[in-house]
C-alpha cells in the first residue's frame, strides 16, 4: 500500500476525564516486617527500607531489611518445616493449602492489584486484568498437580529437593512470587522468598495470606531486602535449590558462586526478542501485537519484543501505523483506568533507560516518541521508536528492559531467522503471518524458550516459559515446572 | 480489477475490542458523548406497517427529543422506506435533519439493477438526502466483485445531489475478511458512507466489524484524501454500547470522524436510552421509562 500524507487528527477535543480506581478499602501499613516462621518478625539490626510510588515518588510504607541472622533464622526455620510437618502431610492435604491461597488471592484480588500499581507504577487495568488473576491460576494448576506427581512422571519415584531460596523481579512482583512458589509448595519443598527491594508489598500481603491459610510456620518464609541480601541466600550452605529471575549479569555471578556445589538452581533471564511482521500478515492486528508485545508494563517484560522486524515492502507502513497507535497511548497514573503506560518502576530503571536513549541517538538512530506529556513528579519514560539501526546497535543488542522499541527491516525469511537468532539471548519471539506453512519455518527454527504466532505475551500456567542461551535455565510452568523442585528416582526397590 | 488483499486477523480484532471496550468513560466526557452521540442517530423505522402517521411522529421526536432538556441536540436524520420521504420532508421543513431513504429492493437487493436504479432516482426526485443502498451479497459471495462496484458505482449517479450510503450487510458477509473487501469495494466505487446492517438481519452492527470498517475508512483516507463516513446500524440500543463506538471512532479515526457528518448510528431505540442516561446525568436518579415518549 503506498501512504501518501494524509495524517489522522488524534488531538481529539473529545478528551476521557481521569477514572482513578478507589482505594478507600485498601490499608497499606506503615511498616512491615519480615515473615519468619510464621510470624511478622523485626529485623536483627532494626534497620528498614522505603519503598516508594514511583508514580508520586512519596513513601508507601517501611519495609524491614533482613540482615545475616534473619536469614539464618528464615532458613533454619524452612528446614525445621520441611523435616517436621509438611514432608509428614499427604499429598492431597499439601494441595489444599494450595487451593486455599488461590482462593485468597481472588478474594483480595482488587486490593492486591491496587497495591502492585502502587508499588510498582503498573497501569491498574494491567494489574487487575493480568498479574493479579495469572498469580491465581499459578496456585491453582500447581494445586491440582500436589497429588498427581506420579502421574506427571509415571514409572519414577518423585521426591521433594528440600528448602529452596526463590529470588524474584520487581517487574511482576506477585505474579513472580505466584510462579516460584506454587511448584515448590506443590511438590512438597519449604522456602526463603526474597520480592525485590523496590517492589515488596503485595509479597507482604501474600504472607498474610499464607498466615491466614494456616500453612504451617516455616514453609514459606519472606525476607526482604536488596541484592547483597540475595547473594547471602544464593551462598547459604542450608540451601537445597536456588530459583532466580532477574538480570543475565546477576544470573552468570549466581552460576560462579555455585560452580562446585551440590545445589539445584533454576535461572530465568534476559532476553531481547524478535517480533517479526511478514508483508502477508493482517497488519493492524500486528500493529496491535507490536504495541503489546514492547508497550506492556512500560516494557518491564524480560521476553518483550524489543526487536521489531518488518518486511520492506510494508516497513513503511508499519511504521506509520505504529506512529499514529502509539500517539493514542495514555500514559500517566498508574491508577486511572484509563492508562495504558504507567510509571518507570524505579528512578535506576529510568536513567538506565534515558542512557540507552541517548546511546542509541548518539549511534545515529532516529529517534521517534510519542508526544504524550508526562507529569512532572514520578518516573516517567514516553513510548519510544528507534529506526534506522542495525544488529551492531547496542539498543538493538542490550535488554534496556523499558518502552523502547527498534525495528529494522528485512526482505527474506532465512535472512530474518538469521537475524532473529543473531543476539546471545532466547527466551521468546514473535511472527505474524497469514501464511500457516511460514509460522512453522520460522518458529522451528528460531531458538528461543516461547514463540508466540499472531499474538504475543500471552500466559498460561500450563505453558512452560524459559530461556535458551543467556537467556536462562531450567523451565517454570506446566508439568516442566515441576521438574526443578523433584528429585526422581526408579519406581521399583 | 484486483480487489483488497488486505488481511484482517479475527482473534486480533476481538482482542482490540475488548480493550477498547474496556476504557473507563465518566463524568464530563460522559455527558459530552451522549450528546455527541444523540446528534448521529438516524431515526429509523423500516416496517411493512409504517404509516404517515408514525412517520410524522417520529419526524417531531427527531426535533423535539426531551422537553423538558433544552438545549439537547437534534438527531442527525430519519430514516424511512422511500413511499415515506415526502411525508418525512414536509413533516421536517425548517429544521436541519436529514431524511435518508432505504432503496434498491431494501433488505434482500433481491432485483434487477434497473429496477434498483429507478427506485433510486425516484427516491432522489421525491428529496431524499441520503439514500441508504444494500449491496448485492449473493455476486459478493460468488465473487463477483466487479459486478458489485459496478453497481454502487451507478447507483451513486442515480443518486444525484443524494449523499450514498452502502449497505454491506456484515451478517451475511460472515467473515471479517470479507467486511474488509466490501468495505474497499464501496468506497472505491463512491460511497459517501459504509453502513453495517440492514437491520434485518442477525447479526447487525457488531463492534468487530465496525472496528473493521473503521480500519478501511482510515487506510482509503490515507491513500486518497478522502473522508468516508460510517454508519454502524441495528442492535445498538443502550447508551453504553454508543459510547463504546465512539470510543472505538475516537481511537481508530480520529477527531474528525466525531460529527454526524462522518459517523451515524442507525437505530430507533437507542435515543430513549441515552435520553435516560442524560437526564440520570444532570438530576442523578433514573426516570421510568414512562417519561420517554416512545415515537
Amino acid at each position: 500500500m503506498t501512504i501518501e500524507n494524509h495524517p489522522q487528527n488524534l488531538q481529539a477535543d473529545w478528551t476521557y476525564d481521569p477514572a482513578p480506581q478507589s482505594i478507600e478499602h485498601v490499608d497499606i501499613h506503615d511498616s512491615y516486617e519480615l515473615f519468619i516462621n510464621g510470624k511478622f518478625t523485626s529485623s536483627k539490626d532494626g534497620s528498614y527500607r522505603d519503598s516508594i510510588n514511583p508514580a508520586t515518588e512519596k513513601t508507601l510504607a517501611k519495609v524491614a531489611e533482613a540482615g545475616v541472622e534473619d536469614v539464618d533464622l528464615a532458613i533454619e526455620a524452612a528446614r525445621q518445616a520441611y523435616e517436621g510437618p509438611w514432608s509428614q502431610m499427604t499429598a492431597a492435604e499439601r494441595g489444599k493449602f494450595l487451593f486455599r491461597i488461590a482462593r485468597m488471592i481472588q478474594e483480595r484480588s482488587r486490593e492486591l492489584a491496587i497495591v502492585e500499581s502502587l508499588d510498582g507504577g503498573k497501569p491498574i487495568r494491567e494489574s487487575r486484568d493480568v498479574d493479579i488473576p495469572l498469580a491465581a491460576a499459578h496456585f491453582f494448576y500447581y494445586a491440582g498437580w500436589a497429588d498427581k506427581l506420579d502421574y506427571a512422571f509415571p514409572g519414577r519415584q518423585a521426591q521433594s529437593v528440600g528448602v529452596a531460596a526463590q529470588i524474584i523481579p520487581w517487574n511482576f512482583p506477585l505474579l513472580m512470587a505466584a510462579w516460584k512458589l506454587a511448584p515448590a509448595l506443590a511438590t512438597g519443598n519449604t522456602l526463603v522468598l526474597k520480592p525485590a527491594e523496590t517492589t515488596p508489598l503485595t509479597a507482604m500481603i501474600l504472607a498474610d495470606i499464607i498466615r491466614e491459610a494456616d500453612l504451617p510456620p516455616g514453609v514459606v518464609n519472606i525476607v526482604t531486602g536488596d541484592g547483597d541480601l540475595g547473594k547471602q541466600l544464593v551462598r547459604h550452605p542450608g540451601i537445597d535449590k536456588i530459583a532466580f529471575t532477574g538480570s543475565t549479569a546477576v544470573g552468570k555471578e549466581i552460576m560462579r558462586a555455585l560452580a562446585g556445589k551440590n545445589k539445584r538452581f533454576t535461572l530465568e533471564l534476559g532476553g531481547k526478542a524478535a517480533n517479526i511482521v511478514f508483508a502477508d500478515a493482517a497488519i493492524d492486528q500486528a500493529i496491535e501485537g507490536i504495541v503489546n508485545s514492547i508497550f506492556f508494563n512500560q516494557g518491564h517484560v524480560c521476553c518483550a519484543g524489543s526487536r521489531l522486524f518488518v518486511e520492506e515492502s510494508v516497513a513503511q507502513e508499519v511504521t506509520q501505523k505504529l506512529r499514529e497507535r502509539m500517539e493514542t497511548l495514555i500514559v500517566g497514573d498508574p491508577l486511572d483506568k484509563n492508562t495504558d503506560i504507567g510509571a518507570i518502576n524505579s528512578i535506576d530503571q529510568l536513567k538506565r533507560i534515558q542512557s540507552y536513549v541517548e546511546i542509541g541517538q548518539q549511534e545515529g538512530g532516529e529517534l521517534y516518541q510519542s508526544s504524550c506529556i508526562l507529569p512532572d513528579t514520578g518516573y516517567w519514560h514516553a513510548p519510544t521508536l528507534f529506526s534506522n539501526v542495525s544488529q551492531s546497535h547496542r539498543i538493538v543488542q542490550e535488554e534496556i528492559f523499558g518502552p523502547v522499541l527498534a525495528i529494522q527491516t528485512f526482505r527474506t525469511v532465512d535472512e530474518v531467522i538469521d537475524k532473529a537468532n543473531n543476539t546471545p539471548y532466547g527466551l521468546s519471539g514473535g511472527v505474524w503471518t497469514d501464511k500457516g506453512a511460514k509460522i512453522f519455518k520460522v518458529t522451528r527454527n528460531i531458538r528461543a524458550g516461547v514463540i508466540w504466532a499472531n499474538t504475543f505475551n500471552k500466559f498460561d500456567p500450563s505453558s512452560p516459559f524459559g530461556g535458551y542461551k543467556e537467556s536462562g535455565m531450567g523451565r517454570e510452568g506446566g508439568v516442566e515446572g515441576l521438574l526443578p523442585y523433584l528429585n526422581l528416582t526408579s519406581n521399583t526397590r | 480489477m484486483t480487489w483488497s488483499e488486505t488481511k484482517v486477523d479475527q482473534i486480533g480484532v476481538q482482542e482490540r475490542v475488548a480493550r477498547l471496550q474496556s476504557r473507563s468513560i465518566k463524568s464530563d466526557s460522559k455527558k459530552e458523548a451522549l450528546t455527541l452521540a444523540l446528534s448521529m442517530i438516524d431515526l429509523t423505522t423500516l416496517e411493512g406497517r409504517d404509516s404517515p402517521n408514525k412517520v410524522r411522529q417520529l419526524c417531531y421526536k427527531a426535533t423535539h427529543l426531551h422537553e423538558s432538556f433544552p438545549g439537547l441536540p437534534h438527531v442527525a436524520a430519519i430514516c424511512v422506506y422511500a413511499p415515506m420521504i415526502k411525508t418525512a420532508k414536509q413533516a421536517l421543513q425548517g429544521s436541519t435533519v436529514k431524511v435518508a431513504a432505504v432503496a434498491t429492493a431494501f433488505p434482500s437487493g433481491m432485483t434487477s439493477l434497473e429496477t434498483k436504479l429507478d427506485e433510486v432516482k425516484q427516491a432522489s426526485q421525491d428529496g431524499a438526502d441520503e439514500i441508504d443502498m444494500v449491496i448485492s451479497r449473493g455476486r459478493f459471495l460468488s465473487g463477483d466483485f466487479d459486478y458489485v462496484a459496478e453497481e454502487i458505482n451507478r447507483v451513486k449517479e442515480a443518486c444525484g445531489s443524494a449523499h450514498l450510503k452502502v449497505i454491506l450487510e456484515t451478517g451475511e458477509l460472515v467473515t471479517l475478511d470479507n467486511v474488509r473487501t466490501a468495505s474497499d469495494i464501496a468506497m472505491t466505487a463512491g460511497a459517501d458512507f459504509i453502513k453495517t446492517s440492514t437491520g434485518k438481519i442477525q447479526p447487525a452492527a457488531t463492534p468487530e466489524v465496525t472496528l473493521v470498517m473503521m480500519q478501511a475508512i482510515r487506510d482509503f483516507y490515507r491513500k486518497h484524501g478522502r473522508k468516508v463516513g460510517l454508519k454502524p446500524a441495528g442492535g445498538i440500543s443502550k447508551s453504553k454500547q454508543a459510547i463504546q463506538y465512539l470510543v472505538m471512532l475516537r481511537e481508530t479515526l480520529g477527531q474528525d470522524w466525531l460529527n454526524p457528518d462522518l459517523f451515524r448510528f442507525g437505530a430507533s431505540s437507542l435515543a430513549n436510552d441515552i435520553l435516560m442516561q442524560v437526564v440520570k446525568q444532570n438530576t442523578g436518579i433514573y426516570q421510568s421509562t414512562s417519561y420517554f415518549s416512545l415515537d
